[in-house]
């Protein structure tokens, strides 16, 4: 009988792999070279003794909120279950601090595509030295050295002697919220970040407004918010909220990109902006609906340039996300004055080139800004005439092959952003982290250089069937199979490998609190909920 | 229904609704249309889900219920729900007060914390409803008894100025129209709390609708297990299905065999002792569900063979035995023996009626393997048919469940593998393909029936999957008037191979909720749209119950979860 079994034995070369695994040893996302010293042997860290501290020559040191802030963060994850009486170790030579040396000075300013994540993790005898060109890598170098602390029987902290030399594969490696169909809580926000740091994820693609609802509080505009968000008082982010995740995100370093995307998915902008969107038309009569934005009018692009001059200046970002997507034509079709404006414009019946004469207006407008920007696909799809430094962000699935849009945007010179095998708002049953896993975004027709245009890609979340309730559980540790995928070496994909180690670091991340479901069969010491 | 219909001229000011049609007549507006396939779908489907018409969250929606446009209001400080005249039960029923307790709060328990804004009762038109009496009628109410597969469920509510009266036959019935009552509350506006005149008629449609948890391959805290009781009350559910160990690992603690959980156990944390067991049963009687726990056996005991020495089969590779086990040895003696005295303690410490003996999957290659299984097969004229020897060792199992007076559930193959059941054995049937087919035969047989093959609720899909469990007609199968009388029932089964404390209440609620419409409201409740309208109005009330429920589509509740 072709009946799918209850007990369902999935892949069963990994049911030896479903229980408690000795911690310590792994690493997620997996650095890209590790070596062990000769003499093996491990140091143990007394909590009550253990410091941060700055190297000597170190370009940053004492008073640099960046750093300052995740040693706060670092001991307290390593060392929180520590009793305050805890003995010292009973054996070996105690490694008492970790010495961060960074390179270059810097500490207030933002993380950028450019930013350095590069960093040296030594663990010698009774020394440990974490170095790197810049504080955003000593992040990724502080996160790696918390995962690779353990705790023996006794209770007693340890780390096992190692060299890892470690940087990111590419520079991009975002993760998509999407806060307009379902409005999701700042704590729910700032927990997501906490998460992204543990998987070196380094941009927040905040998909903060589309049809559904707009929570976003414009100070330019208060009434987009107030008659757009689902609760004008309730389901909004007000300007301090915002630049909380700016700055929680900041000290974490990760990015934050502002999506804010037109000419469709806008229909919550329209009762908060008289006139901006197009009034559709059953005949000869508004039929009383809104389609996009309205091309065709001058007062859409001053709106347009206050508002993206207001979103610029409140995310610091160099880029802004412009969207773009799935412009749904008919309602343009229907309206008598843009079939008359298409006509001067000699556009024929191509409403293509009437979005294209949108997005061209808009990416001048956001030039002017100063700002770079990132759209989906079909804005170079639809052969939109845009700036030579654009992002092309693609995520379809199935139109055609994604690879192939890969190919094909690079092609054109455009650098590149994967999403389209990484919906993860998309689920199913079983292990569908390994399918996740196993992409390479670099697997198309294509030069070098355009294998270089490739920035990285996104793993997107979106929110038609998620909020806070189940946000958590959905991304994570689902979302650390596009971390490691996008941060670690393109050899590095054996799945058994993975799943031993996914597991693992599931178990640490729900040590740390976070609400990450299980991948298969099993425990951890510590459950969520507790016993 | 007919009756609703009849009297509906007579009634001044008031709408006659049967249950069925209150979508037509009391609509405000077009019932939301949804969709999601579409990218960019109409923005009436994300109206905020803050029912201003009662009905709009009645979730089951009870087989019979008339409403009206008056409105009477409540104030927190002064309602009182309170024994009726006439009850058999009063102040000394432990179980109503706590439901009178549990239910204040549900209706009340937010806004008291803020009162700011609130009018003084009396600045309003409507009148006040000053109480809900709850009379039960039987003269014995069942206060310290346990729900059973015969109890009655039934219940009338009459809600008039200036007192609400809620008729039950038992607590029961009580409990389930303590729920109806509370979800006909609702807050306005401007704070108030108010009720629309209401009649309803309620009784559920099967007797036996449950939830299967499964503790085996993820231990379940018992928080997590305790919040999913109050869901399943919030649902009418009143079974709790407690698949308790498994091949991954064996969590109970046994009085008399604490080996098994010590050595069986993922740790000494992942055990459920005595007191949690006792917790659970209690937590769950005081909601009117019943726990039907689940040892199964033969099959899918791996985790057994840990504490428990030669319990399991020797599976052997040609000559030698290869060190792994397969089921339960059905050869020996002192398997019967382990059995019986197993047994003795878990018919004892589970007061439920029946206990679920599993039987299903065993795997036959172990015993082939074995030669002093084969020899024993030949010795009892077998065969080569191992089907005959996993009825043989049901049989023997059935008969020691038996013979402490307890009754049993297996999974649907020991019917199919024509073990010798008793008759009134109920079967379990859980494989999908072709389950109508095997609602058939079962019943054809003269078996009760439960059906769960439609409702695994583990089988996760993008969208919303909830039509699909709602859509399905449990009586849609071949048969006689009196085999479809067999079908007492379903379940809805979260087995847990993905699932623990981390994932369980989203992943089960509301989807399962559409399982217990299916399971309570009547057969002819099956219209999608309505249905959404509820569910999501109904999912928003689980949220504010801070039971953090999944979101059915795009929208927003006014109180959103806070989180874990």
């Amino acid at each position: 009988m072709a009946a799918a079994g209850r007990a369902l034995r999935l892949l069963p070369l990994l049911a030896a792999a479903a229980v408690v695994l000795e911690p310590a040893a792994a690493v997620w996302p997996q650095p890209q070279v590790e070596g062990y010293p000769p003499g093996r042997g491990r140091c143990s860290l007394p909590p009550r003794r253990f410091r941060f501290a700055y190297a000597a020559g170190s370009a940053v040191g004492p008073g640099c909120a960046v750093l300052e802030a995740a040693f706060q963060r670092y001991w307290a994850l390593l060392f929180a279950a520590a009793r305050p009486t805890e003995n010292e170790p009973p054996w070996g030579m105690p490694c008492t601090q970790l010495l961060v040396f960074v390179a270059t000075p810097g500490c207030d300013g933002f993380p950028s595509l450019d930013s350095k994540e590069s960093y040296k993790l030594s663990v010698l005898e009774g020394s440990l030295l974490l170095s790197a060109d810049a504080v955003w890598g000593a992040l990724r170098g502080l996160e790696t050295f918390s995962q690779l602390v353990g705790r023996d029987e006794n209770g007693t902290y340890y780390i096992n002697k190692t060299e890892i030399v470690d940087f990111p594969r590419f520079p991009h490696r975002g993760l998509l919220l999407d806060t307009s169909r379902h409005y999701l809580p700042l704590r729910a926000i700032l927990e997501t970040l906490d998460v992204m740091a543990y998987n070196k994820f380094n941009v927040f693609h905040w998909h903060i407004v589309d049809d559904p609802s707009f929570p976003y509080e414009s100070l330019t505009f208060p009434e987009l918010s107030k008659q757009g968000a689902f609760n004008a008082m309730t389901h909004v982010y007000t300007a301090s909220d915002v630049q909380t995740v700016i700055e929680y995100a900041r000290l974490r370093g990760i990015r934050v990109i502002a999506e804010f995307d037109t000419p469709g998915h806008t229909l919550s902008w329209g009762p908060g902006a008289p006139g901006l969107l197009t009034p559709c038309y059953l005949g000869k009569d508004p039929s009383g609906t809104y389609g996009p934005i309205n091309p065709i009018l001058n007062s859409t692009y001053q709106f347009v340039t206050s508002l993206f001059q207001e979103v610029s200046a409140v995310f610091p970002d160099f880029f802004l996300h412009l969207g773009g997507d799935e412009v749904d034509f008919t309602c343009w079709k229907s309206n008598p004055k843009i079939r008359v404006f298409m006509k001067e414009m000699g556009f024929g019946e191509d409403y293509k080139k009437l979005e294209s004469f949108y997005i061209q207006r808009l990416l001048d407008i956001v030039s002017s800004l100063g700002k770079g920007y990132i759209v989906w696909q079909e804005v170079f799809d639809n052969g939109v005439k845009v700036r030579p430094d654009t992002i092309i962000h693609v995520w379809k699935e199935n139109s055609i092959p994604y690879m192939e849009e890969m190919a094909n945007v690079t092609k054109a010179g455009y650098r590149a952003l994967l999403s389209a095998p990484w919906y993860l708002n998309r689920i199913s049953y079983g292990q569908d982290w390994m399918a996740a896993y196993q992409v390479e975004p670099l697997k198309f027709e294509g030069s070098p250089e355009q294998k270089d245009r490739v920035i990285g890609g996104e793993a997107c979340m979106w929110g038609e069937y998620v909020d806070v309730t189940n946000l958590a559980p959905r991304l994570w540790p689902r979302a650390g199979a596009v971390a490691e995928r996008l941060w670690s070496n393109a050899t590095v994909r054996d799945l058994q490998d993975a799943y031993v180690r996914l597991a693992d670091f599931r178990c640490k991340l729900l040590g740390r609190g976070v609400q990450a479901q299980p991948l298969y069969i099993g425990y951890c010491e510590n459950e969520f909920g507790g016993f | 229904m007919g009756r609703a219909m009849g009297l509906a001229g007579l009634l001044l000011g008031l709408f006659l609704v049967p249950a069925v049609l209150v979508s037509t007549s009391l609509r405000h507006g077009a019932p939301r249309s949804e969709s999601e396939s579409a990218p960019a779908p109409g923005p009436a489907e994300w109206e905020p889900a803050s029912g201003a018409v009662p009905e709009d969250s009645l979730w089951p929606l009870p087989q019979w219920l008339r409403t009206s446009r008056r409105q009477l209001q409540l104030a927190p400080g002064r309602f009182q729900l309170v024994h009726g005249a006439g009850s058999s039960a009063g102040p000394a029923c432990g179980l109503l007060q706590d439901a009178f307790r549990r239910y204040y709060e549900y209706m009340f328990g937010q806004s008291r914390r803020r009162k700011r804004g609130r009018r003084p009762v009396g600045a309003r038109a409507e009148p006040e409803l000053s109480q809900l009496q709850v009379v039960i009628e039987s003269r014995d109410p069942g206060c310290q008894s346990y729900p059973h597969l015969a109890s009655s469920e039934a219940y009338h509510l009459t809600v008039t100025e200036p007192v609400a009266i809620l008729k039950a036959d038992e607590v029961w019935g009580a409990l389930r129209g303590l729920e109806t009552f509370s979800q006909l509350v609702h807050e306005d506006d401007y704070g108030s709390f108010l009720v629309n005149e209401t009649e309803i008629d309620d009784f559920p449609r099967f007797a036996h609708r449950g939830i299967l948890l499964d503790t085996s391959r993820h231990y379940l805290p018992l928080k997590s297990i305790l919040t999913n009781l109050d869901a399943m009350a919030f649902n009418k559910f009143n079974v709790l299905h407690w698949h308790i160990v498994d091949d991954q690992s064996f969590p109970y603690q046994s009085i008399y065999f604490p080996e098994l959980s010590d050595k069986g156990a993922y740790s000494y944390n992942h055990i459920y002792t005595p007191t949690d067991v006792h917790l659970v049963i209690e937590y769950a009687r005081l909601r009117g569900i019943r726990v039907v726990p689940e040892f199964d056996t033969p099959g899918h005991t791996q985790s057994w063979g840990k504490g428990q020495k030669d319990l399991l089969t020797p599976c052997y590779n040609g000559e030698q035995p290869s060190g792994s086990f397969g089921p339960v040895n059905p050869i020996l003696n002192t398997t019967y023996d382990f059995m019986t005295k197993f047994f003795k303690e878990i018919s004892s410490v589970f007061p439920d009626a029946y206990i679920h003996l599993g039987g299903d999957e065993v795997n036959f290659d172990c015993w082939k393997s074995n030669p002093e299984v084969k020899e024993f097969m030949k010795q009892q004229g077998f065969g080569i048919d191992y089907a005959k020897l996993e009825s043989y060792y049901i049989q023997k199992i059935l008969d020691i469940v038996s013979s402490y007076n307890k009754g049993y559930i297996v999974w649907q193959e020991v019917f199919d593998n024509k073990a010798q059941l008793k008759p009134d054995t109920v079967v379990q049937v859980w494989m999908e393909n072709n389950y109508a087919h095997e609602l058939s035969s079962v019943t054809g047989a003269g078996f009760t029936a439960i059906l769960a093959a439609p409702w695994y609720l583990d089988y996760i899909s993008y969208g919303q999957d909830w039509k699909k469990y709602y859509s399905i007609e449990p009586l849609d199968f071949p048969g006689s008037e009196k085999q479809k009388k067999l079908l007492i029932g379903g379940e809805a089964c979260l087995w847990g191979e993905f699932v623990d404390a981390t994932n369980l209440t989203p992943r089960l609620w509301p989807r399962a909720s559409a399982v217990g419409e299916r399971l309570w409201s009547s057969r002819n409740v099956t219209n999608l749209q309505d249905a959404y309208k509820r569910l999501t109005n109904h999912r928003c009330r689980m949220l504010r119950r801070g039971v953090a429920a999944e979101p059915v589509f795009v929208g927003y509740c006014p109180h959103e979860a806070r989180g874990q």
